[in-house]
């Protein structure tokens, strides 16, 4: 079992500049670990910071003090101060994300927005697009739409092609935002089952699930965000 | 493929401390930045936040008043812009690098044809064959999504949205790796715009072109750009990884600018 995620004292706040500067402290102190081949669940109410987490993780969101390391091609990369091409080299090749909402690129087919990150990692067009293919199919989007843009899909149809998207590549830490929130039953079976399998092949997974049911078939260990809290 | 897989890990244009100003005006302050093969960088800002006279020094295209900008050839050597012979910036305009007008009238030749428009860079590096140069131009046509059966027509006779796209072409035939981009969405419709985002996105990727894009339109610089630098007044004010710099802007003016996008 190696470390993946490692998160030393992290602390984010937002200083809302066009509300004359209010300063809105997020977390504080965010410490824990990610193992390869689990998946830990960040608990707590809406606005605790869960999802603000994630994004420092990702380097969506900058990380005002602490550390954010993540294990990217053999060693530690502390995400808080790498790079920007640094961050984009993570993201390519070790950190995935999967988002709640697919931001759509118009025009893209729902088949190509699936089998980009397998191109952008080297896979061929056609390789990609089977693996895609396969994906779309067991997450019941059904054939016809593959060819289409996913902004004229529902929102239960675009998450899981968000969801395909993510699980597509072998990224060894994949991060989970409510990856079953608009899902029905039989789509939410799946998903569990592809953390399942992502578990099987070693990925370190960090997610977020307000779903009790998920949150006890996936996680292997659930880590408070409310400990973290930061008052102003 | 990725630029450090390239063993391109030296930068391929480098600003360093690059100022311009007109007599007591500075248009812009102290830019300093290094850009990377296969690397898009976005610069925005409201109109005379200096953006355009930014693009310009960086292209070679206006002296700075202080400060450098370097270039690596294609022999590896980082040259400054200031330094260089006739024969060395004629191959960076011609071959090397590709500029795209926010007008295409002003990067076009309205009267000859459209396949001469993307041919003639071709024979301006030496091609003779006029078949060859014929199919090639052609072929460019149907990348940017323009009817071949345009192809003897003149760009004056084309849509806005067209002319842009052949403009595309014409300075993506000689294989550059690196594109400066003026507002290249401005004044299209948004219809037009997504159809010619979507199309700059994948023939940057497919290229691993290095590409500097100049917008006031932070959907423009969140759709194609890694990397963002927000000025105001002449200055660079924020500076990171698009997303990051959109969806947690850190200085009040970006904040502002953020917060002034209209929901879709």
């Amino acid at each position: 079992m190696t470390v993946m995620i490692e998160i030393e004292k992290a602390e984010k706040s937002f200083t809302m500049h066009l509300q004359g500067g209010v300063k809105l402290p997020v977390v504080r102190g965010v410490s824990f670990q990610v193992n390869s081949g689990e998946c830990v669940v960040l608990s707590g109410p809406s606005g605790a910071g869960k999802s603000s987490i994630l994004k420092m993780i990702f380097g969506n969101y900058r990380c005002d003090g602490g550390q954010i390391g993540v294990r990217h091609q053999g060693a530690i990369l502390d995400v808080a101060k790498a790079e920007p091409r640094t961050v984009l080299n993570a993201r390519r090749d070790t950190i995935g994300y999967v988002s709640q909402f697919l931001r759509a690129v118009p025009r893209v087919p729902a088949l190509d927005v699936v089998a980009e990150p397998l191109l952008a990692a080297g896979v061929s067009r056609e390789q990609a697009r089977e693996q895609a293919g396969r994906l779309l199919r067991r997450l019941n989007i059904p054939e016809r739409l593959w060819a289409l843009p996913p902004s004229t899909f529902s929102g239960g149809e675009q998450q899981r092609v968000n969801i395909a998207r993510g699980f597509i590549s072998k990224l060894p830490v994949l991060l989970l935002d409510e990856p079953t929130a608009s899902l029905d039953a039989a789509n939410r079976a799946v998903v569990v089952d592809l953390i399942d399998a992502k578990k099987r092949a070693g990925v370190a997974m960090l997610a977020i699930v307000h779903d009790d049911e998920i949150r006890h078939a996936i996680a292997d260990r659930i880590v408070d965000v409310t400990t973290f809290a930061a008052t102003a | 493929m990725a630029a450090t897989e390239n063993g391109a890990d030296q930068p391929l244009l480098v600003a360093d401390g690059l100022a311009k100003s007109y007599g007591r005006l500075a248009a812009c302050r102290d830019i300093s930045f290094s850009l990377y093969p296969g690397e898009v960088l976005a610069i925005v800002g409201e109109s005379g936040s200096g953006k355009s006279t930014l693009l310009q020094m960086l292209s070679a295209q206006l002296a700075p008043t202080s400060g450098r900008v370097s270039y690596r050839m294609r022999d590896g050597v980082l040259r400054d812009l200031a330094c260089l012979g006739e024969a060395e910036r004629r191959f960076l305009f011609r071959t090397d690098w590709g500029y795209v007008h926010q007008d295409p009238a002003q990067g076009l030749r309205m009267a000859v044809s459209a396949g001469a428009n993307v041919g003639e860079r071709l024979m301006a590096v030496g091609w003779n064959n006029y078949g060859r140069i014929r199919d090639t131009a052609s072929s460019w046509l149907q990348r940017v999504e323009i009817d071949v059966e345009r192809i003897d027509d003149a760009p004056r006779t084309y849509s806005g949205g067209m002319r842009q796209r052949l403009q595309i072409a014409r300075n993506l035939v000689t294989e550059p790796r690196l594109v400066f981009m003026d507002e290249p969405t401005g004044g299209l419709d948004v219809s037009v715009q997504a159809r010619l985002l979507d199309l700059m996105r994948s023939l940057v990727n497919e290229l691993g072109l290095a590409a500097v894009v100049v917008t006031h339109d932070l959907a423009v610089a969140r759709l194609l750009s890694h990397r963002v630098m927000v000025m105001k007044q002449g200055r660079v004010i924020e500076t990171g990884l698009t997303d990051q710099v959109l969806d947690d802007p850190r200085e009040p003016y970006t904040q502002l600018l953020v917060s002034s996008i209209l929901p879709p």
